[in-house]
């Protein structure tokens, strides 16, 4: 069936999310698959190079989330120095982390699905966007625009607003924080908890409108890869490797991230330029896993903050028992986490540690091998270098948490393209659908999903001779 | 030889520089003269303490009536010369040799240590120049990263020579020299060792100093965080010339 499928130049459309869809000879819907295009021969890019300028270099392959490459990067380099940070710059760290989430979930709910969640998949494509919201929700829209806003100060306040080059550095942070900035930050705080939590019940009194999303949404059993702490609470920032399988057996527990490459395999195909990442043991495709909010929660027992476990047990009673399967609920667990992310940056903040003046080891490396592992908002964020002894870079590997998703996005969008291709036909509502899947995982495909208002996207369907059938395209 | 030892007994000349006159010892060169006046012209591998090199051509300056361009840091003042430091084609060849600089090796300002301390970078920004007309050479340039303190990344050198000077006149070990011609060009240390095999560097990080780009940078050193201090130049160089 792969033979079927070929990614050539002319079927490539600038920006566009490609989806490609291949029917057996019964007309059903056999493969589904997301075409992700990744700045390729990045590692070779970064061949030569100092390790110490990796933090930038790798904060801009992405647009959207560098803080995450930056936190991963210097995380990586820290173990190059062979050092442990000072406690002031792990805590300020985690701020930077946890501000960064709260700002992509925000971005994600309330700009990017709520327009969908609120006026549904098949209205006016003119209406369905931020603005459409404004009208019928006023509040909403403004909340979610505020709330954005509250995360992206906290990250200026931190780190200038020049977020790219300077504040994150390899031995801890470049520059103590000062009592003012902490209390400015402390002071959004109450507002930013108010929003989450408001948001939060109404996104509750939505979810029974839902039933049948929840049910097609990418709804299929999976593994779960997240990094939780070594009490098995809720871990963005450092932390070990936990994997559930769908039946909410723990399978790996408590595993240095240093050890990923026992866990994790990387399959690599010729219609993606992006790996496909596989638990090892289970093997390819078998080992599908699923990373980001929805694996963090279900690999839980507890947050560790009040408001957020309340959420919690709301959660894991979405499902009679197990991990919640469905995509679907990437969204609630978004808003669980918005709501953890907040309390925890108060309580980090308040501990008069943030204030100590020594923020930053110095030493050179010691040694060959460094990896970084940190929670992206998006899930798991894999950094690992080799470097020479000059320290120039001579190996460079990344897994960014939309590859670890790779396997799960192709298995929903076919669950999805199973309910809406019809005699072998594309139907109406399918492009919304197929978009609104993507969304759940809210992929970090930088131009294409993260554009305003309508995904550009392009879907084809294909035969089992590998002729084009239909496309649609906006 | 620094062309501008300063000497006792010499004349004054007068000269007319953008319409002013002025008056300059006929020891100094052009370029001297417009900074004592506060006359901005742009220059790359000139520094004060060190010879003067005259490679890199920014300082040029239009001689009225003679239709010909110098180099100001190596053109002395006479009398009754007329200089046009600003001009449409004077602003078109800066440009453009600022844009080759950046075509002939790899410049990736957003992750380089000296980003928002970098005389290229603020000479191209002065300059106003917002892309390069010229494709880039993308030649595959090392770093060399031998040495205990210090970094040399030809990616950013423009072989301005200043660490090359500044460590033969002024330190007096000469572990810098140029080797290879045109593009082959290339800033070594001793006889082409990595830098920390060099005997000769005594670890001064003079060169590193005065380099106008990320090119020599200390170890240690991220994104944005190498900042140049060169205040002990102008003194020493003084102080040797008594
Ligand atoms: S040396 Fe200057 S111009 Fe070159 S990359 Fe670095 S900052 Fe930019
Ligand atoms: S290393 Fe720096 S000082 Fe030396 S020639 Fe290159 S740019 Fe000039
Ligand atoms: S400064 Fe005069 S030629 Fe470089
Ligand atoms: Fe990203």
């Amino acid at each position: 069936m792969s033979r079927t499928i070929t990614i050539e130049p002319v079927t490539r459309i600038e920006g566009h999310a490609r989806i490609s869809i291949a029917l057996d000879d019964q007309g059903q819907v056999a493969e589904a698959r997301l075409h992700l295009t990744q700045f390729r021969g990045f590692e070779k890019f970064c061949e030569g190079r100092p390790y110490r300028e990796m933090p930038a270099l790798t904060a801009r392959t992405c647009g959207i989330c560098p803080v995450s490459h930056i936190i991963a990067s210097n995380k990586a380099c820290d173990h190059l120095l062979s050092v442990r940070i000072p406690p002031a710059a792990e805590r300020l760290r985690r701020v930077l982390n946890l501000a960064q989430l709260v700002q992509s979930h925000a971005l994600s709910f309330f700009h990017l699905s709520s327009p969908d969640l609120l006026l549904g998949w098949d209205s006016d494509p003119k209406e369905r966007n931020l603005f459409g919201v404004l009208r019928q929700n006023p509040g909403l829209a403004r909340d979610g625009i505020r709330l954005r806003a509250i995360g992206q100060s906290i990250i200026e306040t931190l780190g200038g607003k020049r977020i790219h080059p300077a504040w994150v550095v390899p031995g801890g942070v470049a520059e103590p924080l000062t009592a003012d900035k902490r209390d400015a930050i402390l002071r959004l705080i109450p507002e930013a908890l108010e929003i989450a939590k408001r948001t939060y019940a109404f996104y509750k009194t939505l979810l029974p409108r839902f039933q049948d999303e929840a049910e097609r949404f990418g709804n299929f059993p999976s593994l779960f890869l997240s990094l939780v702490s070594p009490n098995g609470t809720l871990e963005h920032y450092d932390g070990l490797l936990r994997i559930k399988d769908a039946q909410g057996r723990i399978l790996e527990d408590q595993v240095p991230p240093e050890d990923y490459a026992r866990l994790i395999g990387e399959a690599v195909e010729p219609f993606s330029y992006l790996k496909s990442p596989y638990y090892k043991p289970l093997g390819y495709p078998q080992g599908i896993y699923r990373v980001g909010p929805l694996a963090r929660l279900n690999n839980i027992q507890s947050c560790g903050t009040p408001y957020a476990d309340v959420a919690l047990a709301e959660f894991h009673l979405l499902q009679e028992e197990g991990p919640i399967s469905s995509s679907f609920h990437y969204h609630y667990a978004r808003l669980v986490e918005i709501i953890y992310g907040l309390e925890m940056i108060e309580r980090l903040l308040k501990d008069p540690v943030v204030l100590d003046q020594r923020v930053r080891a110095r030493a050179r490396s010691n040694r060959y091998e460094g990896i970084g592992v940190a929670e992206a908002p998006r899930g798991v964020l894999i950094h690992h270098y080799r470097i020479d002894d000059d320290g120039l870079i001579t190996w460079v590997n990344l897994i960014i948490a939309t590859g670890h998703n790779n396997l799960a996005m192709n298995q929903a969008i076919r669950q999805v393209a199973a309910a809406y291709v019809e005699g072998g036909r594309l139907s109406e509502g399918m492009l919304n659908r197929v978009e609104a899947v993507i969304r759940c995982f809210d992929p970090c495909l930088s131009c294409a999903s993260h554009a305003a208002g309508q995904m550009p996207l392009a879907i084809e369907l294909w035969d089992t001779r590998g002729r084009l059938l239909e496309r649609l395209v906006r | 030889m620094p062309l501008s030892t300063a000497r006792s007994n010499v004349r004054v000349v007068t000269l007319k520089i953008d319409g002013r006159d002025l008056s300059a010892r006929e020891d100094e060169t052009l370029l001297e003269v417009c900074r004592e006046h506060r006359i901005p012209v742009p220059s790359l591998c000139y520094l004060e303490g060190l010879s003067v090199w005259a490679g890199c051509r920014l300082c040029m300056v239009e001689l009225v009536n003679q239709n010909r361009l110098v180099a100001s840091c190596a053109t002395r003042a006479a009398e009754g010369m007329e200089v046009q430091t600003d001009s449409e084609r004077l602003r078109r060849y800066r440009r453009t040799l600022i844009e080759l600089l950046f075509a002939e090796r790899n410049h990736v300002c957003a992750v380089c240590v000296s980003n928002g301390h970098c005389e290229l970078q603020t000479l191209a920004q002065r300059l106003g120049i917002d892309h390069i007309r010229f494709a880039y050479r993308q030649a595959h340039e090392v770093l060399d990263s031998s040495h205990e303190l210090f970094r040399l990344d030809h990616n950013r050198c423009i072989l301005c020579t200043r660490c090359v000077r500044v460590c033969d006149e002024i330190e007096g070990a000469h572990v810098w020299d140029v080797m290879g011609r045109g593009s082959q060009c290339r800033i070594i240390s001793d006889l082409a060792i990595p830098w920390g095999q060099s005997e000769t560097c005594t670890n001064c990080g003079k060169c590193v100093q005065v380099c106008p780009t990320g090119a020599l940078i200390k170890q240690g050193t991220s994104a944005g965080e190498m900042v140049k201090d060169r205040h002990f130049l102008p003194i020493l160089a003084r102080r040797r010339a008594r």
